[in-house]
């Protein structure tokens, strides 16, 4: 891989933005097979209510793979929404103060799901 | 050779383009998906604090299970239960019409599907399974069957 810092950083051509495409891409097939996963499990798992609900998301190899989409989600949502915070806003330091808040929330957010999950 | 001018950068079309102002665009059906892939990305981002609530309060105990499912009746604080079913179902939305409009990004991209007609048969194709998905589940949130 090119070096991608100091002096001798290449600042043209491509690959730039290979990681986040690909990591975008990756994260968004984890979340589509938890959906799907999930689905089945609310499908097949008996009368919709709390006890049904509750049990999928005990199962220590639920907790496992939600728990790995909940870090999806955050990166995932991360890469998208840097890629519209660089479109529209062209001020630095505005998109700087945009791009620190998405990180804040999606942390937040991602903190406060790993606890209801792993309190279960 | 002649003597070099400084040229004042060109401005090209769309480098300086405000959101607002990507609204005023009249878009091909592949470009709708386009900007309502960021639009539902973007909803879901700004009510993710109310989908972990959701999940919080649904999975935490049978006392907040039963505050999840009055939410949509009897609503949160001021706001009445029609507007957290109107909310759950923008966000029903956005994510049927985000989920199956990333599928069709990962089908193009594996199959190299990028000509016009394809763009605009996959577009089609993702309007219908998300907007057909959504009223199935819109009329299950709202009581109709």
């Amino acid at each position: 891989m090119a070096v991608n810092y100091g002096s001798k950083r290449v600042v043209v051509g491509a690959h730039y933005g290979l990681r986040d495409w690909l990591s975008q891409r990756i994260t968004a097939v984890l979340m589509a097979l938890f959906t799907l996963v999930l689905l089945l499990q609310f499908v097949f798992g008996g009368p919709v209510g709390y006890d049904s609900w509750s049990a999928i998301f005990s199962r220590q190899w639920m907790k496992v793979l939600t728990f790995v989409v909940i870090l999806s989600l955050a990166w995932h949502a991360w890469v998208g929404m840097r890629d519209v915070w660089m479109d529209y806003i062209k001020p630095v330091g505005l998109r700087l103060l945009a791009q620190v808040f998405t990180i804040v929330w999606l942390v937040g957010c991602a903190g406060w799901a790993v606890q209801v999950l792993w309190r279960l | 050779m002649a003597e070099t001018t400084p040229t004042s950068p060109r401005v090209r079309p769309g480098e300086n383009m405000r959101l607002i102002e990507a609204l005023q665009y009249r878009l091909p059906l592949a470009g709708m998906v386009s900007i309502l892939h960021r639009a539902s990305g973007m909803l879901m981002f700004f009510l993710l604090p109310f989908i972990v609530w959701m999940f919080d309060n649904s999975v935490s105990s049978e006392i907040s299970f039963d505050a999840f499912t009055s939410a949509f009746v009897a609503g949160i604080g001021f706001v009445p239960g029609f507007v957290i079913k109107l909310v759950a179902l923008a966000l029903i939305w956005a994510y049927l019409h985000h989920a199956v409009a990333g599928v069709r990004h990962l089908w193009m991209d594996a199959t190299h599907s990028v000509t016009k007609q394809q763009g605009r048969s996959s577009a089609v194709a993702t309007f219908a399974i998300s907007i057909v998905l959504t009223i199935v589940l819109g009329a299950k949130l709202f009581g109709l069957f």
